[in-house]
């Protein structure tokens, strides 16, 4: 069965490798993966596609929990999720099939992003059945490129998923603050906002 | 205070209470051994960087506290790492610092570069690359946090030179928040009851004890629960001395090369208890068929441990200590007498054996129980791997933890004499005996160096087959007698031992064991003991690997 894993992590290099590395050394395959910052700039979201039984499903939810740099892992398969992917489509069309091709990406309510005399690159977002059906229907005109971003996801009831506070405020009791970049940014901002009034 | 980062490196491994690191220097990690020259912490030169990753994984095993050892870049982090992966595959709390080139060169395939951190990444709990000196404090903090508590394991920092060489502001932090690592005591305390109503119910319950008991000091609540319910207990390797063998409830170790007596009554229990251990492959032989019988209750402090390889019926998140010492609490008395007759009945017909005739060729088996019989209660001892190791778990009497050291998951050869040395530094003073195969010793004999410039009370016993010995036995039975390239003859040891100053012994008759041990314990420095065993014997009992536990071999016709 194909499950849909949200994964947040800690926004540093090498934190990517860290998690696409346990994938491959525990032999649990990736169908997609898509990374983005989250609205907190410490935190990164991974959105990741995978197939496996119960048991390899509570096998890679366990792992990716233990990781250091993991701060929470949901399986969003198990809520009702709202899901979108993103591709970019070159496909021919010479003047005689351009209409044709044309009618296909207007009935997938996709975008043209270029145009030139012997291709059309189209821009078509949704579910990935969605989006594998209007690349079936653009299949004969012949596709001359495909890129697709990977499945991106959320839970349609959770609030999102609070994060606590980055760790300038870890410390409290010792003077971090003052070696944190994040202490120092603020600092700064402060004193700067006093000295404007 | 304004300070380098190589000092404010020695400042936070003093504040962490480390008192001895092993390591050896090399051109990145210079400004680290620059501040350790007036420092007040020791440190152990190895000889290879691989013995300094076992003498502080050693150490870690044996005091609890995150061991720590120190190398260079680019080849002197990848020696570490055979001993970095013997840490992690038996969670002990390590932490291994690394050199590493500037940092504006990092990538660049700088001289004695390595991409260290990307090496170790799956062989470590968690690892560092500082690339801010300011982050150092908070770094070295955290790893050995992370090193010492949940399920302990080695973490790495690496740290390039020229953050060594920055000065900063030396502030400490005093607290952890680590927001992706929140290990509590126990996680799933709602289990419990649950967990207590099935050990009430069960007629023919088995405690299965692993590694975890010893690393969460849970030996006395373990005996203490074992004893009041009256539950027979039976260990993995590791798990060996976490409870006293010479108890009546302890069947000894199980799995491959365990009694006879453990392996049927984890076949035949209708309830087993899983604590601080992991259901691995040598343990269970073939998964469909482990303890067809039985209802399983895991406790172990890693989740991803439950349910990996055998599906608990009942689990507990959280330190074995903990959970133990609530059962102890509200335990019965359970009446199961017909099951302790039953086992009480395996053990008298089914014993570990050996004979050992007067003027026969020594054996193995009955070297390292002279041992045990002539080392105290308490002797830590360390094994290499191989037919000496499963000897050793069999035939050495175990009774208390952090005493049995070995290398368990990983199965490293050369693991054994260093680890010894790292346990001479862990327990001043007393004698630490390591068990060696005449293979194994020859993988890390430099650390005899080490040993002396340090006259270190280690006892190193050598059972000299002239074979890979396990190896050999493997090709006998499986491989229909076809040694290929298992045998290896070594060098003269006695004379290896005078070569680097130690004390060189030999025995080759029964009368003569007996004699060098005594030598061997009044002999203050380090010394190796020379023992020409039997050259074909082998371990039994055994369960031939992927078969189930009922089909052990007792022995060959």
């Amino acid at each position: 069965m194909q499950h849909v894993i949200s994964v947040l992590v800690e926004n540093h290099f090498g934190v990517l490798a860290h998690v696409s590395g346990l994938f491959s050394s525990r032999g649990f395959n990736i169908d997609s993966l898509a990374v983005g910052e989250t609205d907190d700039p410490t935190i990164s979201r991974m959105t990741i596609v995978a197939k496996g039984d119960d048991r390899i499903l509570d096998q890679i939810m366990k792992q990716l929990d233990k990781l250091v740099d993991v701060v929470k892992v949901i399986d969003l398969t198990k809520d009702e999720m709202i899901s979108r992917e993103l591709a970019l489509c070159k496909v021919s069309a010479p003047a005689p099939v351009r209409s044709d091709v044309i009618q296909v990406v207007n009935t997938f309510r996709g975008k043209i992003v270029d145009v030139n005399p012997k291709t059309i690159t189209v821009e078509i977002t949704g579910t990935e059945s969605k989006i594998d059906a209007m690349l079936e229907l653009l299949r004969p005109f012949g596709i001359r490129e495909v890129v697709r971003t990977g499945l991106v996801a959320m839970s349609r009831v959770s609030d999102g998923y609070k994060v606590p506070p980055p760790p300038a405020g870890v410390y409290p009791e010792s003077n971090i603050e003052n070696l944190e970049s994040n202490g120092k940014k603020k600092t700064k901002k402060k004193k700067l906002a006093k000295s404007k009034k | 205070m304004k300070m380098r980062g190589a000092n404010i490196l020695v400042e936070c491994l003093k504040r962490e209470g480390v008192e001895t690191i092993f390591g050896y220097p090399g051109g990145a990690i210079l400004p680290v051994f620059d501040a350790l020259y007036d420092a007040d912490i020791k440190l152990v030169l190895v000889r290879h960087e691989q013995g300094a990753a076992h003498m502080a994984d050693a150490m870690g095993r044996v005091t609890g506290k995150p061991g720590v050892c120190l190398a260079t870049s680019g080849p002197g982090a990848t020696n570490l790492v055979t001993g970095i992966a013997t840490a992690y595959m038996d969670s002990s709390p390590m932490v291994a610092i690394t050199g590493q080139v500037r940092s504006y060169l990092i990538g660049n395939d700088a001289f004695q570069e390595a991409d260290v951190v990307g090496i170790t990444r799956p062989i470590t709990k968690h690892s560092y690359l500082v690339k801010d000196v300011n982050q150092l404090a908070r770094v070295t903090r955290e790893a050995f946090y992370i090193a010492r508590t949940g399920r302990p394991g080695p973490v790495l920092i690496d740290v390039p030179i020229d953050i060594a060489q920055t000065e900063t502001e030396f502030v400490y932090p005093e607290k952890i928040d680590i927001r992706g690592y929140k290990p509590k005591m126990i996680q799933t305390p709602e289990n419990l009851d649950q967990a207590l109503e099935m050990v009430h119910a069960s007629k023919r319950p088995v405690l299965y004890v692993g590694h975890g008991a010893i690393i969460s000091n849970a030996s006395k609540a373990l005996t203490a629960f074992a004893r009041k319910a009256g539950i027979p207990v039976t260990t993995t390797l590791l798990g060996l001395g976490a409870f006293p063998e010479d108890d009546p409830l302890s069947l000894r170790m199980l799995g491959m090369h365990g009694t006879y007596y453990a392996s049927h009554a984890v076949q035949n229990c209708d309830l087993l208890i899983a604590v601080g251990a992991r259901f691995d492959d040598r343990v269970t032989g073939q998964v469909s068929t482990f303890a067809p019988k039985a209802k399983i209750i895991h406790f172990d402090v890693d989740p991803s441990s439950v349910s990996k390889n055998v599906k608990a019926d009942c689990y507990v998140i959280g330190d074995a200590r903990h959970i133990l010492e609530i059962l102890t609490k509200n335990v019965r008395k359970l009446n199961i007498s017909s099951w302790l007759d039953q086992l009480a009945e395996w053990k008298l017909k089914h014993p570990l054996t050996y004979t050992q005739g007067e003027h026969e060729q020594l054996k193995s088996q009955f070297v390292i129980e002279e041992i045990s019989r002539h080392c105290g209660r308490g002797t830590v001892v360390t094994t290499e791997v191989g037919q000496h190791q499963m000897w050793t778990a069999q035939f050495w009497n175990f009774t208390e933890p952090r005493t049995n050291i070995t290398s368990g998951g990983l199965g490293t050869m050369g693991f054994g004499f260093p680890s010894a040395i790292g346990a001479c530094f862990a327990r001043p003073g007393e004698d630490v005996w390591c068990i060696a195969g005449d293979g194994s010793i020859q993988m890390n004999t430099q650390e005899l160096a080490t040993a002396v410039d340090h006259q270190l009370p280690v006892k190193v016993a050598i059972l000299d087959n002239g074979y890979l010995g396990m190896v050999r036995q493997w090709q006998q039975i499986f491989y229909d007698k076809r040694y290929s390239y298992s045998y290896l003859p070594g060098p003269d040891y006695v004379k290896l031992a005078e070569a680097y100053g130690a004390l060189g012994l030999r025995a080759t008759k029964k009368h003569e064991v007996a004699d060098v041990i005594k030598k061997a314990q009044d002999y203050k420095g380090p010394v190796l003991l020379h023992f020409k065993v039997k050259k074909e014997d082998n371990v039994f009992p055994m369960v031939p690997a992927g078969k189930s536990n009922s089909e052990m071999i007792e022995g060959m016709a």
